[in-house]
């Protein structure tokens, strides 16, 4: 994946003829600065002109999106245009960069699914925890890194997973994990069980699941597990501890685009500067907080 | 089964294998090449229209990318292993409890109305629940109950829901054909001394069942494509396992590849049941 992003990013230097090759470390990918001029608000390649129209499921689950949904609102559990929560945060702070007023941006359901079917997208971009791989690269285009993740483990408390110091003690368990996500892949390729995985459509039945304990623990990435547990949507449940990537190679979520969309080298830009502020860091701090606690499963 | 199906010289063999004829026409090397151009026609324009449409490109590389089903396909494959047992179990159990229900149904006088009853409003209940919500309750409903001895295997709960409802339509199934027997084939075998339930399982069941196979392997080809939802417990068959594989590459491709195992196996299926159709019309013409 990261290679070939890096090819991407080094093309579109040499194509823009200003080959800003500052690889910082991992995530430095695309952080090349795009001819200041195609990202003049106007000349953004927008579904609506004018308007930043941002994609995400629905409902939208904290921490990623927060605040609630105000009277008439048609989304469940959390609005994102309440700019709470830290995918809503990221989405407002990128707009503002690429000069957007917040009521220029405008949100839209966009099920997982639909995010890459072929044809044309009815979103700039699409923020939903959307993991990168160089498989999925090939259907649509992701920006940069927004957020590095981690996986983690959830179990009931009092059960023999739910004290697990090690991988080698999770080969027993029969764990679970929600459709599309790559914590199912961390599953089969890092910890391997003995028993095979169960998969479900929704989180809510992954938790049914564990509640129901038809399965011992859930794989999920780490915010989203603290959230879980937090919330008490898992009864009793505790973060057992989060797991590192594998071979070294940092699991990263990334915007969507449509794939060959212009706008992503703005919105990179825009992250590259709110990395290089600070404003990232502290928009993680303030949403996703807890991320230090949680022991690690090697 | 005398007479083969090209030949066509008697009136019932033409009646006969009526249904096994789909050229249409009245036959002969005219027909045939008329059937040919306006299949070429008629299947053309269409692919005509499907390949010249803009979003084409950008839907082939979605939905026929052949590396992607190269490489979903064994894994797939693996996984619809799942289904097959699940319809195999659940079809044992199925043949039985739906003939119980059926014959239940039919029985007569005051005294079994209770049983009637049960065997009505358990028909009417499950035919009419939808096979997914019947899935999701219990699979998720039942061992969230936490009851002592009882199973949480998704596999089990599957099969549970799956035995529920089609043993709702296979009952009606059972019950139609035990219903066309005639009266008279009862009342012969009750004067031959035969009691009403020696009459039922030595004359009137065996003949009610051959006339119903037909309608009773639709019921299974339906069966077979309904474990599909069984994933929804997350037991990971194989259109689950297409999903993890079009999620993790987002492409389509691997839908494709599952589609393309359930017609493998329910295309011979039917072609039986088509089979079996014209020959029990065969056979009975020839008897009448």
């Amino acid at each position: 994946m990261k290679r070939l992003t890096l090819l991407a990013a080094a093309l579109l230097a040499l194509l823009a003829g200003c080959g800003g090759d500052d690889n910082e470390g991992t995530q430095a990918a695309g952080t090349t600065t795009a001819a200041s001029a195609s990202c003049d608000k106007g000349q953004l390649q927008l579904v609506n002109p004018g308007q930043l129209t941002v994609g995400t499921d629905n409902p939208a689950f904290p921490p990623w999106f927060d605040g609630g949904t105000p009277k008439g609102s048609s989304w469940e559990i959390n609005d994102p245009s309440t700019g709470k929560g830290f995918e809503s945060a990221v989405a407002y702070a990128v707009a503002q960069k690429l000069g957007f007023a917040k009521n220029e941006v405008k949100w839209v359901v966009v099920p997982f699914n639909l995010s890459f079917k072929p044809g044309t997208k009815n979103f700039d971009f699409d923020i939903n925890q959307v993991s990168v791989t160089e498989e999925r690269d090939r259907a649509v285009d992701f920006s940069d890194s927004y957020y590095d993740v981690n996986q983690a483990l959830v179990a009931l408390n009092g059960t023999t997973l739910a004290n697990a110091t090690s991988l080698d003690d999770l080969k027993e368990a029969r764990l679970g994990a929600q459709i599309g996500t790559t914590s199912l892949g961390y599953i089969q390729d890092t910890i391997q069980p003995e028993k095979d995985p169960r998969v479900y459509d929704t989180s809510n039945d992954v938790v049914a699941a564990l509640n129901a304990k038809q399965i011992d623990g859930i794989v999920v990435d780490l915010p989203t597990a603290f959230f879980l547990v937090g919330a008490e949507e898992v009864k009793n449940g505790t973060v057992v501890g989060q797991f590192e990537n594998v071979s070294g190679e940092q699991e990263h979520f990334g915007m969507l685009f449509e794939e060959g969309n212009t706008l992503r080298d703005c919105v990179n830009d825009a992250l590259a500067e709110l990395k290089s502020a600070g404003t990232l860091d502290q928009i993680q701090q303030e949403w996703l907080s807890e991320k230090a606690s949680a022991p690690v499963l090697k | 089964m005398a007479v083969g199906k090209g030949e066509r010289s008697g009136p019932e063999v033409e009646r006969g294998s009526r249904s096994s004829r789909i050229l249409g026409g009245g036959g002969g090397g005219r027909s045939l090449a008329i059937a040919t151009v306006s299949s070429i026609v008629f299947f053309g324009a269409i692919a005509l229209v499907v390949v010249n449409s803009p979003g084409w490109p950008a839907v082939k590389e979605s939905f026929f990318y052949w590396p992607e089903f190269r490489e979903s396909l064994p894994d797939i494959a693996q996984a619809f292993k799942t289904n097959v047992k699940l319809f195999l179990v659940a079809e044992v159990f199925i043949l039985i409890f739906a003939l119980v229900l059926a014959i239940l149904r039919g029985l007569p006088g005051p005294a079994f109305f209770p049983l009637r009853l049960v065997s009505t409003v358990y028909t009417d209940v499950f035919r009419g629940i939808p096979t997914i919500l019947l899935i999701y309750m219990l699979g998720f409903g039942i061992p969230a109950l936490a009851l002592q001895g009882v199973p949480t295997s998704e596999f089990f709960w599957g099969v549970v829901a799956l035995v529920l409802v089609y043993s709702a339509y296979v009952a009606e199934v059972y019950r139609a054909g035990i219903e066309s027997i005639h009266p008279s084939q009862e009342a012969a075998a009750r004067s031959l001394g035969l009691s009403r339930s020696q009459a039922l399982r030595y004359v009137v069941v065996p003949q009610a069942v051959r006339r119903v196979v037909p309608p009773l392997l639709n019921d299974f080809i339906g069966l077979q494509k309904d474990t599909a939802l069984v994933a929804l417990l997350g037991l990971v068959e194989a259109f689950r396992q297409s999903q993890i594989e079009v999620a993790g590459s987002f492409n389509f491709t691997p839908y494709l590849a599952t589609a393309l195992l359930f017609l493998l196996l329910t295309i011979p299926l039917t072609r039986f049941t088509d089979w079996l159709i014209a020959r029990n019309r065969r056979r009975e013409l020839a008897r009448a």
